[in-house]
């Protein structure tokens, strides 16, 4: 029963803070309500017993990601003006890509069969997860790895370049 | 806390068949407030005394001794002081950002004394990523800081902000690379496998368990006080430069937040190093007492602990605020490279000794007995040729 609750609760503090991102005026609250949105995702985490997946989830979209957002966003002069940064453009073709994609991701729903997932006791998964990622997935691990690697040099080549200029 | 929860409903205080998660979640509700209102409010407080009292002594000061005996009630005083204060919002901050700034960092600043393994027992929830619970959430602060700079609407404050952000963002990473050598070492997140992975004596503390895990306990130790904000590592708040900061603004309780979740959070760093290096609770098991076992392990976790607090306290009356770029440097060309040599270091050794060294560990030990000797030696010798008189009396 306060399964369900904390559940609705979650979803709710999700949805209500992704709407916020989505509908406010001011860029600047959209970028802090992330965060109430980023946590809901955690607490969603913690419901299903993926201990390691949420707070991975906290290190690196909460503790980073976000972070680095809000940088972003907040030393950019007169991102609170709405003419600057949140200017509505292109409501048209707006509403039909949105309508076509809801109308897709509805057909999916209703197409899914939905399984009820039978009952279990929460157990540690990260060794599950570790054992996984540098046995069956190496690959694609090592390859995800990669495109970071190619990420980081690219920063470095381009912060370089500006600097001799 | 499981068989808590059991023998709470067994005893029929909540009626009869209770719903066991709502009995769950009181018990769990009840307790944080204890820990929080027993232990973090009370500790925050008073370290701001004891702080002012060792800085007062380190520079030949006589420090804050009139409220109460020595001055010992100075954080009562203070408190009542500050939350007695009009609470103002500056007319061109951002009204709603600037009240909500202070709540994130005291929600960062409470949520890791969920997973602080205070002994054996005490401790509320066991996690199994515990150490990687109390990383995350500390992490929680710079998104309150950057939130106070920028509400506040004043360049200062903004400055104060994106300092700390940067700030915590890039010592974060050697902070999180230095444990990962004692997470390879034990091969468990929780802390108190981490603990259990260690003795009582110091031979068999991670800290002296090979050269790299002493070299990552330094660094972070370092890294901590620098996400802490704490002298040498304060440009958040340099006084001489910002003020005060991202907290410019800030009066009344809502200042009280921020400053008692920095002073809060010097327990937090010396309980992540005792945790992770220094044995934790671990003591000799002299009694099949339970409880006075218990007491036993709280009192040696706090004393480690507190001895760190002491540590920061000491550096920061000691050592002169270092510049910006020479922040980044430590970080980024210094601390993060040896990160990385210690975790493949301590790998390597893991590789060779899967049990562990303990010639080296008794080997490390006495290395750090005499380094602490030389260091006595030096301090005696440098007083006796200043001839400077010297008070050993605490209390005056």
């Amino acid at each position: 029963m306060l399964a369900q609750v904390i559940f609705y609760a979650l979803a709710a503090l999700t949805v209500g803070s992704a709407a916020l991102v989505a509908f406010s005026r001011n860029i600047v609250y959209s970028t802090f309500a992330l965060l109430g949105a980023l946590m809901g995702v955690v607490g969603i985490y913690i419901l299903l017993a993926a201990d390691f997946v949420a707070m991975v989830q906290l290190l690196v979209y909460v503790g980073g990601i976000l972070v680095l957002t809000i940088f972003a966003v907040m030393l950019t002069a007169g991102i609170a003006d709405v003419k600057v940064s949140n200017r509505t453009v292109g409501t048209g073709p707006a509403i039909v890509v949105a309508g076509v994609a809801a109308i897709v991701m509805l057909y999916a729903v209703m197409r899914t069969q939905w399984h009820q997932a039978a009952a279990f006791t929460p157990a540690p998964t990260t060794y599950a997860i570790g054992n996984a990622f540098l046995g069956d997935y190496v690959l694609p691990f090592e390859v995800a790895s990669l495109v970071l690697l190619a990420a980081l040099i690219g920063a470095i080549v381009i912060s370089s370049h500006e600097v001799r200029e | 806390m499981q068989t808590l929860i059991q023998n709470l409903i067994a005893s029929g205080a909540f009626g009869k068949n209770p719903p066991r998660d709502l009995v769950a979640a009181i018990v769990v509700f009840v307790m944080s407030l204890v820990v929080f209102l027993a232990i973090a409010l009370p500790f925050a407080g008073i370290v701001t005394w004891v702080e002012r009292r060792v800085w007062a002594r380190i520079q030949s000061r006589v420090g804050p001794n009139r409220v109460g005996p020595q001055g010992f009630l100075q954080w009562l005083a203070d408190g009542v002081k500050i939350v007695c204060k009009e609470d103002i919002v500056p007319d061109e901050a951002d009204a709603r950002l600037f009240k909500l700034a202070p709540f994130l960092v005291m929600l960062a600043f409470t949520l890791p004394w969920a997973v602080m393994p205070f002994s054996s027992s005490l401790i509320l929830a066991d996690l199994n990523v515990g150490i990687l619970y109390m990383t995350a959430v500390t992490a929680l602060t710079v998104v309150g800081v950057l939130m106070a700079g920028w509400a506040s609407n004043n360049k200062w404050s903004l400055i104060g902000g994106v300092r700390s952000a940067a700030q915590i963002v890039s010592y974060e990473i050697p902070a999180g690379l230095s444990i990962f050598p004692v997470v390879l070492m034990t091969g468990t997140l929780s802390m108190q496998g981490i603990i259990r992975g260690q003795g009582w004596a110091p031979q068999h503390w991670f800290l002296f368990a090979n050269p790299f895990t002493f070299v990552a306990a330094n660094i972070l130790y370092m890294s901590s006080l620098a996400e802490a904000n704490r002298t040498p590592f304060d440009l958040p708040e340099a006084e001489s430069e910002l003020v005060a900061g991202f907290a410019t603004e800030y009066s009344g309780w809502r200042y009280a937040c921020f400053s008692m979740a920095e002073w809060g959070n010097l327990f937090i760093i010396g309980a992540i190093i005792t945790t992770l290096f220094l044995g934790g609770w671990q003591f000799p098991h002299v009694t099949n007492n339970v409880v006075a076992m218990n007491v036993l392990e709280l009192i040696t976790f706090s004393v480690k602990v507190l001895f760190l607090v002491f540590l920061s306290m000491w550096i920061r009356a000691t050592l002169p605020r270092v510049r910006i770029d020479q922040l980044m440097t430590a970080c980024w060309k210094y601390f993060v490279p040896i990160s990385f040599v210690n975790m493949i270091g301590t790998a390597v050794w893991v590789a060779i000794w899967p049990d562990g060294n303990v010639a080296m560990g008794y080997i490390m030990f006495a290395g750090a007995i005499a380094l602490g000797a030389i260091f006595i030696q030096r301090v005696i010798y440098y007083l006796r040729r200043s001839q400077m008189e010297v008070y050993l009396n605490p209390t005056i």
